[in-house]
């Protein structure tokens, strides 16, 4: 899976689940905290998703904005983590 | 408590009594003990009637023609049995024992200022049929509701909205701007109600219109004003004084001639109040509460321990999820606003339990949290600013967990996420809105959900401008606490709780709410109240807590305080949940369009998203709670298409 496949999936997801299919022009680097789409239940879904979609573990000290507040910063992580895999 | 209801006709019309009539009739649920209208030329007045003083001689609308003045009145004047002997002595002459018959002596002697002398809770139209002009007024602190528009050559005014659309020549639309601001402060900001052409006169105005004078003059006569006393008394003098007003307040809320009985909900407030009841009346008091089958709202526990404790006669009405969905659309129908909780559908329960046990009148608890600054919001500010100072801290964001032990989502976040949640930063800090611009922009992403019609309408809104252009001069010269309470007291609390879930829930059945907490003078002693006596530390309702001692258990003063909340979407729907039959039809895509009010597509996926049983946010529950009750809302109210105009 190379990292855009991971962009689009992770773009389909937060379309789907935060932006209720209404995608607003939101652009793989845009803060998804700024831009008001996710709040404290969207993070807990968001890991959910990333887990299960990508078969990663989260750990507790990774849920962190540097990590996943933007499309393109959580696909970068995922890649990461894949790596370490 | 009653249904009042009125048309000035300007040039050559003239109300009817049959227009009258429908405006009564629409809202006979406020007043079932009896109705009547009286025509005079231009003018019109209706009442429902809900008899509680006076029975016999408190018939309305009131007419002393030797005065030349007439009343439709909704609401009571507790302190009437005062102000009656003070116009005796001024050479009045009375015919009944009404606080009606009150206003109308006391209008006659001082005019629009006679309100300053009142004290209760109140919504009024007098015509002065010398001067051809009516004076309407609403309590001070929005009790009782008022609502007017102009339109086809009428004034018209009345308790709820219904009444206004009852008239055919009333025009139906949903306002794209009250829609928006709901989503945002989870009502329309005064003076807004939710269909365009109808106004609400805002707590503590009076207004004023004439067949001279069109326009009507809407002006305030009362207004909530955080302002610091100089030689500041001990703390225990204060303790004595909320104890001795409340008290007071309370004696003087259970003038009636009919029995009282109270909410009982375990936390200090209504304990508070029931306790005083119990100090003042030997007679058995009959208690009344919710309870939920969720233990994540249920509270039984310090119910059952309070009515113990203050033996009374204490009843319960049991709250399902599924009840919830089954009385929802009444609930629609009765709070007339879109809502974004579900909230008012126990208290809509509660009302019933309490007509079907004989009674029509209760004391509750309402108002202590905004006047002596009980609501997590005001913890949570004091939190954020704490945090904000030093916004590196990893330690202080800590205490917003604390806060909400309820809240799974809030647990679970990192420091970080808390950190950007909370909006905790050294700038955030200097927004004088600063306490309450994170709830209302979790609300304003929902915005999301309208369709493209309604945000076509929206264009150049800005929901803060506007809110700030509400504020008094002074309000950013006082301190953050004062702020966030001026910002519940003046906005939340009349534009919701104490009309989507306090009036419109009880007087669906008929039953009147009085609130001793929001007696003004215990309202201006909260306002003067320092600010370490409101929260102490973290102790919210510092003061309260240290009056109540003695009244009420030791365990209920130190209780963590539980918001009373219901559940939301999950009562509706979820792969457990049976849902209701009207659910899938009002939000079907064939039905949202219809209303142009929402994105189809967007509210789809949100149901879909509901009935998987995936975890739904704060924000996702209350955008599922407004787009159901706005579709509701404009079935109800407007028929098959938000722009019929009749």
């Amino acid at each position: 899976m190379t990292k855009s496949d991971i962009i689009v999936s992770l773009q389909k997801f937060v379309i789907e689940t935060f932006l209720f299919g209404q995608d607003k022009g939101l652009k793989p680097e845009e803060s998804l905290l700024k831009k008001g789409i996710i709040d404290s239940t969207g993070v807990i879904e968001l890991i959910d998703f990333i887990e299960s979609a990508f078969h990663i573990i989260v750990d507790d000290e990774e849920i962190v904005p540097e990590n996943l507040d933007s499309i393109d910063r959580a696909a970068a992580f995922v890649m990461r983590k894949r790596a370490d895999l | 408590m009653c249904g009042i209801a009125g048309l000035l006709g300007y040039g050559t019309n003239r109300p009817n009594y049959d227009s009258l009539l429908r405006m009564i009739v629409v809202q006979k649920h406020r007043g079932p003990d009896g109705h009547g209208v009286f025509l005079d030329g231009p003018v019109g007045l209706g009442h429902a009637r809900l008899s509680i003083i006076d029975p016999e001689g408190g018939h309305q609308p009131m007419h002393l023609p030797e005065t030349g003045l007439a009343i439709t009145f909704n609401g009571e004047i507790f302190n009437y049995i005062e102000l009656r002997e003070e116009l005796l002595a001024k050479g009045h002459k009375f015919v009944t024992r009404s606080d009606t018959e009150v206003i109308l002596h006391l209008y006659q002697e001082y005019g629009p200022t006679c309100v300053d002398q009142m004290n209760g809770q109140w919504a009024f139209a007098i015509w002065d049929s010398r001067r051809q002009s009516l004076f309407l007024s609403r309590d001070r602190a929005g009790i009782r509701p008022l609502y007017y528009t102009i339109q086809s050559g009428f004034f018209g005014f009345a308790s709820e909205a219904k009444a206004l659309l009852s008239l055919p020549f009333i025009s139906r639309k949903i306002d794209s701007h009250a829609l928006a601001e709901t989503f945002v402060f989870w009502h329309p900001l005064p003076p807004r109600s939710i269909f365009e052409g109808i106004s609400v006169l805002p707590p503590g105005h009076n207004l004023a219109v004439g067949l001279d004078r069109p326009k009507p003059e809407i002006r305030p006569y009362w207004q909530i004003r955080f302002e610091k006393k100089n030689g500041d008394p001990d703390d225990e003098h204060y303790f004595m004084e909320l104890k001795s007003l409340i008290a007071d307040a309370t004696r003087l809320m259970l003038r009636a001639d009919v029995p009282v009985g109270a909410y009982l909900s375990g936390g200090l407030d209504s304990s508070v109040t029931t306790a005083l009841i119990r100090k003042e009346e030997h007679a058995a008091l009959k208690t009344f509460s919710v309870t939920f089958a969720d233990p994540r709202f249920d509270e039984s526990e310090y119910q059952r321990e309070v009515a113990a404790y203050l033996g009374t006669d204490h009843a319960a009405v049991n709250c399902s999820g599924g009840d919830i969905a089954r009385v929802f659309p009444n609930v629609v129908w009765h709070a007339e606003q879109p809502i974004v909780r579900t909230a008012p559908a126990p208290l809509f329960l509660l009302s019933r339990l309490v007509r079907d046990s004989g009674l029509k009148v209760v004391l509750t608890g309402e108002g202590a949290d905004e006047v002596l600054g009980g609501y997590d919001i005001f913890k949570e500010t004091k939190i954020r600013r704490f945090c904000s100072r030093y916004p590196e801290s990893n330690w202080r964001p800590l205490l917003l967990k604390r806060l909400y032990p309820y809240m799974e989502n809030i647990q679970k976040q990192s420091i970080s996420y808390l950190k950007a949640f909370f909006q905790i930063s050294q700038q955030a800090i200097l927004n004088p809105l600063f306490s309450h611009i994170p709830r209302w922009e979790l609300g304003a992403n929902n915005l999301l959900f309208l369709s493209e019609e309604v945000m076509a309408e929206l264009e150049g809104w800005d929901p803060l401008a506007k809110m700030k252009s509400l504020l008094p001069e002074e309000f950013e010269s006082w301190d953050w606490f004062s702020r966030a309470q001026y910002l519940e007291f003046t906005f939340l609390m009349p534009g919701y709780i104490l009309s989507a879930q306090g009036d419109r829930m009880a007087l669906a059945h008929g039953v009147e709410s009085r609130f001793p907490f929001l007696d003004h003078r215990v309202i201006e002693f909260g306002a003067r109240l320092p600010l370490r006596l409101r929260m102490n530390g973290l102790v919210e309702k510092y003061a309260l807590k240290r009056a109540a001692r003695g009244l009420i258990p030791e365990s209920v003063i130190k209780r963590t305080k539980q918001p009373y909340r219901a559940p939301d979407a999950a009562s509706f729907t979820g792969p457990s949940v049976i849902e209701p039959e009207y659910l899938a039809d009002v939000l079907s895509e064939e039905r949202l369009k219809a209303q142009r009010l929402f994105n189809p597509k967007a509210v789809v996926l949100l149901l879909q998203k509901a009935r998987q049983g995936r975890v739904l946010g704060v924000r996702d529950n209350m955008a599922f709670v407004g787009v159901l009750s706005s579709q509701l809302l404009a079935e109800q109210f407007l028929g098959a298409s938000r722009h019929i105009t009749n």
